[in-house]
């Protein structure tokens, strides 16, 4: 087992007993119901019509069944042996310094060059105050007031910019679209929300990391994230070290809108718990993620770098409905030891000259399996589309996999579409090379690997890549041989 | 430097290599010649570490260390290049960062301190220009739509960069058109040096017009057949390999 896994093994372990041993009083007992989702609608003081938003989700979910054709293989979930709502859990419950912390999840965060206090934050550590401090984040609020920016909770926005939250929630991943996001939109308890005005271009990237209240935001995590006319925003979502989470069930929707000319750049590294050697464990990961290019010359573009989880179900989307749009995914997902992805993109084209880029890189380790699936639909008012899809698969040993489910529907003649994709070994050729160098082996793997990803990682924001980097070496320790 | 003694080499069960002798001493060119099939390659991946090749007998000494018992990149560490025959292509991994890592892996090593980014770049610059290597080639994907030729030249780049003390040029002429060979040889020539041994891993003679070896070798049906210097070369070219065997099958 890799040092990587036992870290997580080690961390996941101890939040099992935690978990099932210690039930608070402000945790609710197990079970989905409507007063269950009226309960976590009064807890947050919800207006009337939020909860009838709830209420309808619910109802539609009820209707529903889960899907079963990704090409994953699971123990069916128990909807109603989990507890949906648990208050955040009091400081004193956690390690109350680093040196009550597993050394061994230490070093990773060392290997990842995480910053002590940000160690602090990531291990759960009782400290008062996370990012060094108040001040830190009283700056950031500050720049990000002066620019008209609002970045807070989606709850904290429900109260103080209800007209908002009510006219974007759901209209681009409505509360029926599918079983994950219809369980999401009822019982959702944070996530963030984010409105760049008019003509602002943000003025620092935005980060869950920077928002205060980020910490256990709970496995129903909503994201909505509105570029008015002409706005500018790069997001960024998790981070690169393992990170605790005591759920197993992570069924996130994020919504983005883009108006005329507006840019949104959203970017995440996933690292969830992945499950030990045996394939015991680790986080679902059922993620509803779509942008909507609702004006024109809009562009959104989707990178992410997924390394974490025991199964990945994810397929960030655009839906390029003003002129011109555009829309990107650009992604990296790697499977090692059991874990299992069925990731990709959808690309819908219903406006003139829209395009849309689509860069795949699938890496299987272990008995990681793996699969791309994507759609690329043209309307038949899109005149003029294009689309360029790479989808490359790199392949660790003999016993993992790796499959690509590429569908495309073309309704308008103008179309123009490029495919290609590519699935190869790691040769023991390019490791004999880099070894008759003096790389290695495990040194090798890296650079082969990075060198498949590269084109991905260029995308990403700079701190990230370099970040990136260093989580796909620490991912696959071990991986080889 | 290099002794090799009575080596037995099988791949796959076949036995390849039947008790090759050899000793190298520091700054010769040794040429070794031989048909399709003799062991050839078997000799030089042998030499470099590779797998798959199980060495059933024998011994390879390497300034007096057993160097059967080191790793590849052990073997690179000690001083052992393997110019390859077939150089793979490694998609995305920029040519002058896979060989900084090759340089400070062995620099960490011996114990030296690694060169920085500023460094190596003008220790690569300088190793560009001494073989005649296009400066665009340093910042490419590592062997990515080389031409055949440009990978040659690539590998004997390399083998500048990481001032072998032995280097093994595994059929570098294969390939090349003769504007090619001549600047690879040209290369090659100008990393001789007194310290510096090298074998040469041929088909034809052709390349020891370019390249002078000390001595030459006939290797045939997994042994040292012949041993001679320069006029060999002509003899093999002019007669064959076949004289070489009945001459050694009556020995």
């Amino acid at each position: 087992m890799s040092d990587n896994a036992q870290v997580e093994h080690l961390v996941d372990k101890k939040y099992e007993a935690g978990f099932v041993t210690d039930i608070e009083s402000d945790t609710l007992p197990p079970g989905l119901n409507e007063d269950v989702i009226r309960h976590i609608s009064a807890i947050k003081g919800e207006p009337d019509w939020l909860l009838d938003w709830r209420l309808a989700a619910f109802a539609h979910w009820k209707t529903m069944s889960e899907p079963h054709w990704a090409h994953v293989k699971y123990t069916p979930t128990d909807y109603q042996a989990i507890s949906y709502y648990s208050a955040p859990k009091k400081r004193e419950d956690g390690p109350q310094s680093l040196d009550e912390v597993d050394p061994k999840l230490l070093e990773t965060y060392k290997k990842l060059g995480i910053p002590l206090h940000e160690q602090e934050f990531l291990a759960g550590v009782a400290v008062d105050a996370v990012f060094d401090s108040v001040s830190v984040a009283t700056t950031f609020k500050g720049k990000l007031k002066d620019a008209g920016v609002i970045f807070c909770p989606i709850s904290e926005a429900v109260q103080e910019h209800p007209e908002l939250v009510k006219k974007y929630l759901g209209t681009v991943v409505p509360t029926g679209d599918n079983f994950f996001a219809a369980l999401n939109s009822a019982v959702f308890t944070d996530g963030s929300f984010v409105y760049i005005p008019k003509g602002v271009r943000c003025p620092m990237e935005l980060s869950t990391y920077f928002r205060i209240n980020a910490s256990n935001t709970g496995q129903f995590e909503r994201t909505l994230i509105i570029a008015d006319e002409g706005a500018y925003v790069s997001y960024l979502e998790g981070c690169t070290a393992p990170q605790r989470d005591e759920n197993q069930l992570h069924a996130a929707v994020v919504e983005l809108i883009a108006h005329d000319d507006a840019q949104i750049k959203y970017s995440t590294v996933q690292n969830w718990y992945p499950g030990d050697e045996n394939g015991v464990g680790g986080i679902y990961n059922f993620v509803t993620k779509r942008g909507d290019c609702r004006g024109a010359r809009s562009k959104i573009s989707w990178t992410q770098v997924e390394t974490g989880s025991a199964i990945t179900w994810k397929y960030p989307s655009c839906v390029l409905r003003g002129d011109d749009s555009v829309g990107e995914f650009y992604s990296v997902a790697l499977t090692k030891m059991h874990q299992q992805a069925d990731t990709g993109t959808k690309m819908v084209h219903l406006g003139k000259n829209t395009r849309s880029t689509i860069v795949s890189k699938g890496i299987s380790a272990g008995f990681g399996q793996q699969s791309y699936r994507g759609l690329v639909h043209i309307g038949k008012d899109a005149t003029g589309a294009r689309n360029h899809t790479q989808c490359d698969s790199l392949l660790i040993g003999s016993t993992c996999g790796a499959h690509t489910f590429p569908y495309v529907e073309v309704k308008n003649p103008t179309a123009t579409m490029e495919h290609e994709a590519t699935t190869s070994r790691i040769g023991e050729d390019q490791l004999f090379y880099c070894k008759s160098r003096g790389i290695a082996e495990e040194d090798a793997v890296n650079l082969i690997v990075n060198g498949f990803c590269k084109d991905v990682f260029n995308e990403l924001p700079m701190e990230f890549a370099v970040e990136a980097n260093r989580l796909m070496e620490v991912s696959l320790e071990g991986a080889v041989g | 430097m290099l002794k090799i003694e009575n080596l037995h080499a099988s791949v796959d069960g076949k036995k390849i290599l039947k008790g090759i002798d050899l000793t190298i001493k520091p700054g010769e060119v040794h040429a070794i010649m031989g048909p399709n099939g003799s062991g050839k390659s078997t000799l030089s991946n042998v030499i470099a570490g590779r797998d798959g090749y199980e060495v059933t007998a024998g011994s390879i000494s390497f300034h007096g260390k057993d160097l059967l018992a080191m790793q590849p990149e052990e073997r690179a560490w000690a001083g052992v290049f393997l110019a390859f025959q077939y150089p793979v292509e490694i998609p995305g991994v920029n040519n002058v960062y896979l060989l900084k890592a090759g340089v400070n892996a062995r620099r960490r090593h011996l114990g030296l301190e690694e060169l920085d980014a500023m460094e190596f770049m003008q220790l690569v610059r300088e190793k560009a220009r001494l073989v005649e290597l296009d400066q665009a080639f340093l910042s490419r994907g590592v062997n990515e739509g080389f031409s055949g030729g440009e990978k040659k030249r690539n590998e004997i780049f390399q083998m500048a960069v990481l001032e072998p003390s032995l280097a093994i040029l595994d059929e570098t002429d294969s390939g090349l058109d003769i504007d090619a060979l001549r600047v690879v040889a040209g290369g090659v020539n100008k990393l001789r040096s007194p310290e510096r041994s090298i074998i040469m891993v041929t088909h034809y003679q052709r390349l020891l017009d370019y390249i002078e070896p000390d001595v030459v070798h006939v290797l045939a049906d997994g042994k040292i057949l012949k041993s001679g210097d320069r006029t060999l070369a002509l003899e093999l070219e002019k007669r064959g390999y076949d004289w070489v065997r009945e001459e050694a099958a009556h020995a």
